[in-house]
């Protein structure tokens, strides 16, 4: 029988190819798979999100009769509760899943920047959430008897915009929040207040494109609103993530 | 020495204040509000106040994180809390004023709906605090979240011009249309909130600083 020797080669310094191989990116994405493939073996968070979606739209139409001419004067403040309070439940849980068997330190003391560590789970939140919100548009639409596919393209860049606002915020609280006491309070206490702008915004937008109207130019300024707060909080989060990982 | 700055500095803010609101009952009512109007001069000067309140928390709050050196900490939760009373006592104002001129406690414009929010942002700064225990996670995290809280005052103060509000555009700049022999009236009050804010800040920072060397004797003696 033939004897294999294996020889252990001496670890080579880290290439430049290596260097580009780990890149912020690269970093990124391999943490945002990680995040989706634990997401869809459990489907914990996302069930759990899209079954509270569904709770909220129920409740919503006992608050009010739900005639054509309300859905539409109402629909976006409607949809955009039902996307924030379900995808807290996504949100909450983006930090905190790392907590068993201290993967956390383990995600923290391994050499990813806090940076990339952010992005690529903000990243995976938002491919959730907006799962979740795609999936609740035509429940919304059937259930409140609203045709909100006129708009389409406009409906989903709005959609777009506000999902990453609600996403950056989510998942910044959620690593500012996840060693301290009286966490499931103080994440929607944090966050829902630094939110009000953006939701306000996609509130404001969602409201003409469900009732088939485009964005008109007075709302151009909600629209940059939008855009503003995603890459301001976004920059501030990139910056300052690492500072709230490690200290 | 710093204390009997601080006495100075807060008898200098009552001598002010006393002798404006004197001079202020004697102004003539103004033509459209009659005397209500002269609610301005205590609401604009206590938003100023509060608002320099918030520039100092978010320098304080990057000193620390830069520095990591407690006593910014101290200050940025001193100021914070001195900040969020004079928000309260400007939302407080300006419903007064809104009640009497607009009929309505509460309108949901862009004003004063960003300015609720910076009520509750900075409230939640202080519920954060209680929230941590270990001081350096507490003194990090609150810096972070005073940074993200601070984003929130540009909206306020922009808000006016931004949207179409309720409330009402500045008077003061712009083609405003303040009464030019009023202003001195209005700047010596908007002097006094900042002192009265300089002497609150300083009296709660110093109770912070005895708050931390108690703990530390605390630790000391429970180490021994």
């Amino acid at each position: 029988m033939a004897q294999t020797i294996t020889t252990i080669k001496p670890k080579e310094p880290a290439t430049q190819a290596d260097h580009r191989r780990y890149s912020f990116f690269r970093m990124a994405l391999v943490v945002m798979l990680k995040d989706l493939r634990a997401e869809l073996r459990t489907k914990e968070a996302i069930n759990g999100s899209f079954g509270f979606a569904v709770v909220i739209l129920l409740l919503f139409s006992f608050a009010f009769d739900p005639d054509v001419d309300t859905n539409k004067a109402l629909s976006g403040g409607l949809l955009w509760l039902v996307f924030a309070f379900a995808g807290t439940l996504i949100l909450n849980r983006s930090f905190a899943r790392e907590l068993p068997n201290d993967c956390l330190d383990a995600l923290i003391a391994a050499p990813v920047s806090g940076a990339a560590l952010f992005l690529g789970k903000a990243l995976a939140n938002y491919v959730l959430l907006l799962a979740v919100e795609l999936v609740s548009l035509p429940v919304f639409g059937i259930f409140y008897n609203v045709h909100w596919t006129h708009q389409l393209s406009a409906l989903l860049l709005v959609l777009a915009l506000g999902t990453w606002a609600l996403t950056v915020i989510g998942t910044v609280f959620s690593a500012l929040t996840v060693n301290i006491k009286l966490r499931e309070v103080m994440l929607p206490m944090l966050t829902y207040p630094i939110l009000a702008p953006a939701l306000m915004a996609a509130m404001q937008l969602t409201m003409p494109l469900i009732a088939g109207n485009a964005i008109a130019p007075e709302m151009m300024r909600w629209l940059k609103l939008l855009i503003g707060f995603d890459v301001m909080y976004t920059a501030i989060s990139l910056f300052l993530v690492e500072t709230v990982l490690v200290g | 020495m710093r204390e009997r700055i601080v006495y100075l500095l807060g008898i200098a803010a009552l001598v002010i204040l006393t002798w404006n609101i004197n001079a202020i009952a004697r102004l003539p009512e103004e033509t459209q509000q009659g005397v209500t109007f002269k609610i301005i001069f205590f609401h604009v000067p206590m938003w100023a106040a509060a608002i320099t309140a918030a520039c100092t928390a978010l320098l304080a709050s990057v000193a620390f994180l830069v520095t990591k050196n407690f006593k910014y900490d101290a200050l940025a939760v001193a100021v914070t809390e001195v900040g969020l009373a004079f928000t309260t006592v400007g939302l407080v104002t300006g419903s007064i004023w809104g009640r009497e001129i607009w009929g309505i406690w509460w309108t949901w414009d862009a004003r004063l709906t960003s300015a609720l929010v910076c009520w509750l942002l900075y409230g939640g700064y202080l519920m954060l605090r209680k929230a941590i225990e270990e001081p350096t996670q507490r003194a990090t995290f609150s810096a972070v979240f005073s940074i993200f809280a601070f984003l929130d005052v540009p909206i306020v103060v922009f808000s006016i011009k931004w949207w179409r509000t309720q409330h009402p555009q500045p008077v003061f700049w712009s083609g405003g249309s303040f009464p030019p022999d009023w202003t001195h009236h209005f700047l010596w009050n908007m002097v006094a909130m900042v002192l009265l804010g300089v002497v609150m800040t300083s009296v709660r920072l110093r109770q912070e600083e005895a708050q931390r060397e108690i703990d530390s004797l605390r630790r000391t003696a429970h180490a021994l």
